[in-house]
């Protein structure tokens, strides 16, 4: 009885320990960049107007779909938006805006003041939908091929240099 | 220069460790009671040695020489003289130097203080304790030199995180390190006792000091820790069930426990190997925590900065210290048939120890379980206030009354001969929370059940104070203070209005007694930072008084970072505390307004825990 009781304890600190071993080469801050390379699965966005959902099979229509997370009250989101606007030229590329955590109203009133460069408008209030891609702050934009899968991802509002990445890979075949 | 004298003086170091167990061993082949003389003189100058070498390192913080590394991520040369000297420890290298001082100052001292006891006992320890030293010298050296050299030399350094410049924060690490290294003597004297089968009462007696250090040391640096992330990280509590508050206060429910149960091996020589496992059990979650935070598995304030090798090298450690222990204990290991009446000051004792295991596994598991599920499953998840505060505070209304209770009782075997003068208290105490309640107009069951076993372990701790004779004074202190410190947190809970809103200048607004006024906006230039001033004006039309609070919304350059200063106004009856941050692309702020009532009191009474703690060591080391 008292070796199974010994046994029973070292494995337990065994355990312990090798868990412990494989967190360590854990990334622990929060991080996304595992979406990269990934399927997008599970895609369920309501849209920004009417009932319609947008699922995987709406994006695989479009070659290369930019799925960007944005709100009237983001300020970086503004600086980003003359971007957005170019991109949406773009005819390998569609945009998918969800609307992150905002009013109708002001979101409706931002694209008025700054042009709206997104062909599907989905919105998220409670900020729930982005979590499942990865979304911890905004702006941020995915870029997904045809296939859903993650090509691209930017934390943070497009630059220049994103925006010429962007552009090189919808417009590489 | 101060870089190549920081690492001779650190392999000096490494030279005496391995020299004190060499001698050790040398000296143990001899038949007869006497150390070497070289050997007290060896750990003196590795304490001195070890002391120089922290000096060094101080040295180079201070004239900041950014040709360090550590001194250029951690330091800047605007900043304030002492916060260059307390960023020498707080930063991860400069912080494992501390932990190889506590370790050698008390090896050392353990050396000269345990004159009385056998030989082979106290140099088992040493060479116990200098394997721990070794191991930690090594660590520093190949892993996380403070003395490592950086080329170029930069012109300035990185500056100290903002959060961190605080007087509380500079002292929080040496006195939690006191507790958490000190551990590591009863650690290495537990094993030390194993291997020269120094058991019982004597061993008890050689140990008790140093067990009480380190728990009223543990105790103020928990206290201290508490009270900044109270008034600087701007949350508004003193203590979140933060995975790395809760690592300081794992080893702290193990010495709490090892404390008790030594009375009973000091008293009735039983319980041996059950303290052992406490001795063991307090330094090896004192390096469990230390792995948690620092290899960077936990996410907190504590941000030292991820790398994996650290965490390998503290792990590889850990298992050693781990199998070690377990190998001792199982080849040590003979059931005793210890007696103990049911009814007696031991069962109570080791009722107090249930408890503390009860804490410590269900802290653990809060603590460990996310880590567990993230590891095996992928699965994040985070264990919160909720699940601690369901799970404790149940329990803490018992563990109070049986703490009450226990110190009356008798060794050996007990009569409840005061059944009438508890019950009387138990009566009292519920007649003033009921008094409480009514004048107060609060009303739950547990917060009820909470004030009452307080107020009865209070009532019986003054009750014992004019019973019984000063011996038993620094234990009625520390059991008094600790009733005070559930009831007033108890009370702080239960009373605390929080109220949340925006403003924007020149704007007043009212909510329920409260009326805020937001008069004016300052811009202030400091030495190392910028700061926006609120002026803030809270009126209680309940009690007629006006407050002008001012809190802060500093700036800091190096690196650049913003900080909610709160502003706190402090009274014996309770705290105003205020908190501002800006909201983007509007001019409104958002003020976070809270009264919590009776905050210092819960601050004094942990004083006084702690306090009761050095009265007890005072009067043991008088006793011995």
């Amino acid at each position: 009885m008292q070796k199974i009781i010994k046994s029973i304890i070292v494995f337990l600190f065994i355990f312990v320990l090798l868990v412990f071993y494989n967190s360590l080469n854990r990334e622990t801050n929060y991080s996304t960049d595992y979406l990269v390379g990934n399927k997008l699965t599970n895609i369920n966005l309501k849209s920004f107007d009417d009932n319609k959902i947008y699922t995987s099979e709406d994006i695989q229509k479009s070659r290369y779909t930019l799925i960007n997370f944005w709100a009237s009250w983001c300020a970086p989101c503004r600086i980003e938006h003359p971007y957005l606007m170019q991109l949406s030229k773009e005819k390998n590329l569609k945009i998918l805006g969800v609307n992150f955590k905002d009013k109708k109203i002001n979101a409706s009133k931002f694209l008025n003041e700054l042009g709206n460069p997104y062909y599907y408008m989905a919105k998220d209030t409670t900020g729930k939908q982005s979590v499942n891609f990865g979304i911890y702050g905004i702006p941020e934009s995915i870029l997904i091929n045809n296939e859903t899968i993650v090509l691209k991802k930017f934390v943070g509002p497009l630059n220049e240099q994103n925006l010429n990445d962007i552009k090189e890979i919808i417009n590489s075949l | 220069m101060l870089s190549n004298t920081g690492n001779f003086l650190l392999l000096i170091n490494i030279f005496l460790s391995s020299l004190i167990i060499y001698s050790s061993f040398k000296c143990l082949k001899i038949k007869n009671n006497i150390i070497f003389k070289n050997i007290y003189q060896i750990s003196l100058m590795q304490s001195t040695l070890v002391l120089m070498c922290f000096f060094t390192l101080i040295a180079a913080f201070v004239v900041s020489d950014f040709s360090l590394i550590t001194v250029y991520q951690n330091s800047h040369s605007l900043k304030p003289l002492f916060y260059k000297i307390s960023g020498t420890w707080g930063n991860h290298e400069g912080s494992l130097l501390l932990w190889v001082i506590i370790l050698t100052i008390f090896s050392f001292l353990f050396l000269i203080f345990n004159r009385n006891h056998p030989k082979n006992y106290r140099l088992y320890t040493l060479i116990i304790q200098n394997f721990l030293i070794l191991g930690f010298l090594f660590f520093i050296i190949f892993n996380s030199n403070p003395f490592s050299l950086i080329s170029p030399i930069p012109k300035e350094g990185l500056g100290l995180n903002p959060i961190l410049q605080d007087p509380a924060l500079a002292i929080h690490p040496p006195l939690l390190y006191v507790g958490f290294v000190g551990s590591s003597i009863y650690f290495s004297a537990a094993m030390a006792s194993m291997i020269s089968n120094y058991s019982g009462r004597l061993f008890a007696q050689s140990i008790k000091s140093w067990v009480l250090i380190s728990w009223a040391f543990q105790t103020l640096g928990i206290l201290v820790g508490s009270i900044w992330a109270y008034y600087e990280l701007g949350w508004g509590g003193f203590w979140f069930w933060d995975p790395v508050e809760n690592a300081s206060l794992l080893p702290w429910f193990a010495m709490t426990a090892l404390l008790h149960s030594l009375l009973v091996l000091e008293k009735r020589n039983t319980l041996y190997f059950w303290t052992i496992i406490l001795c063991l059990m307090t330094f090896t979650l004192s390096v469990t925590g230390t792995f948690l935070v620092r290899s960077g598995i936990l996410n907190s304030v504590h941000t030292f900065a991820n790398d994996p090798s650290r965490g390998i090298y503290i792990l590889i450690f850990l298992s050693l210290m781990i199998f070690a222990s377990i190998y001792f204990l199982f080849s040590k290991y003979k059931p005793t048939n210890d007696l103990i009446n049911s009814n007696s000051k031991e069962t109570f004792v080791l009722i107090n120890n249930w408890f503390m295991m009860f804490y410590l596994v269900t802290v653990l598991l809060g603590t460990l379980y996310p880590i567990f599920t993230d590891a095996i499953s992928n699965n994040k998840i985070s264990v919160g206030p909720p699940f601690y505060n369901s799970v404790i505070i149940p329990v803490v209304i018992v563990f109070l009354f049986f703490m009450a209770i226990g110190p009356q009782a008798k060794w050996i075997k007990n009569k409840f001969s005061n059944l009438r003068s508890t019950l009387l208290i138990l009566g009292g105490a519920i007649i003033i929370n009921f008094a409480i309640v009514y004048f107060l107009k609060s009303y739950s069951l547990i917060s009820n059940l909470i004030l009452i076993s307080s107020l009865f372990l209070i009532m019986s701790s003054i009750f014992d104070f004019f019973k019984k004779s000063r011996l038993s004074f620094p234990r009625i202190v520390s059991h008094l203070s600790f009733g005070f410190l559930i009831l007033f947190i108890g009370l702080n809970h239960n009373f605390s209005v929080e109220k949340d809103f925006n403003l924007k200048l020149g704007e007043a607004k009212k909510i329920d007694d409260y009326e805020f006024a937001l008069l004016d906006l300052k811009l202030s230039q400091e030495n190392n930072y910028k700061a926006v001033v609120g002026k803030l004006e809270v009126n209680n039309s309940n009690t007629m008084k006006r407050r002008i609070l001012y809190p802060e919304i500093r700036i800091y350059d190096n690196p650049q970072t913003l900080t909610y200063e709160a502003s706190i106004e402090t009274n014996f009856l309770g705290d105003h505390y205020l908190t501002m941050s800006n909201i983007d692309r509007s001019e409104y702020y958002n003020i976070k307004f809270q009264h919590k009532p009776l905050m210092i009191w819960i601050w004094i009474s942990v004083l006084l825990l702690s306090f009761g703690g050095f009265l007890s060591l005072f009067k043991n080391a008088k006793n011995n």
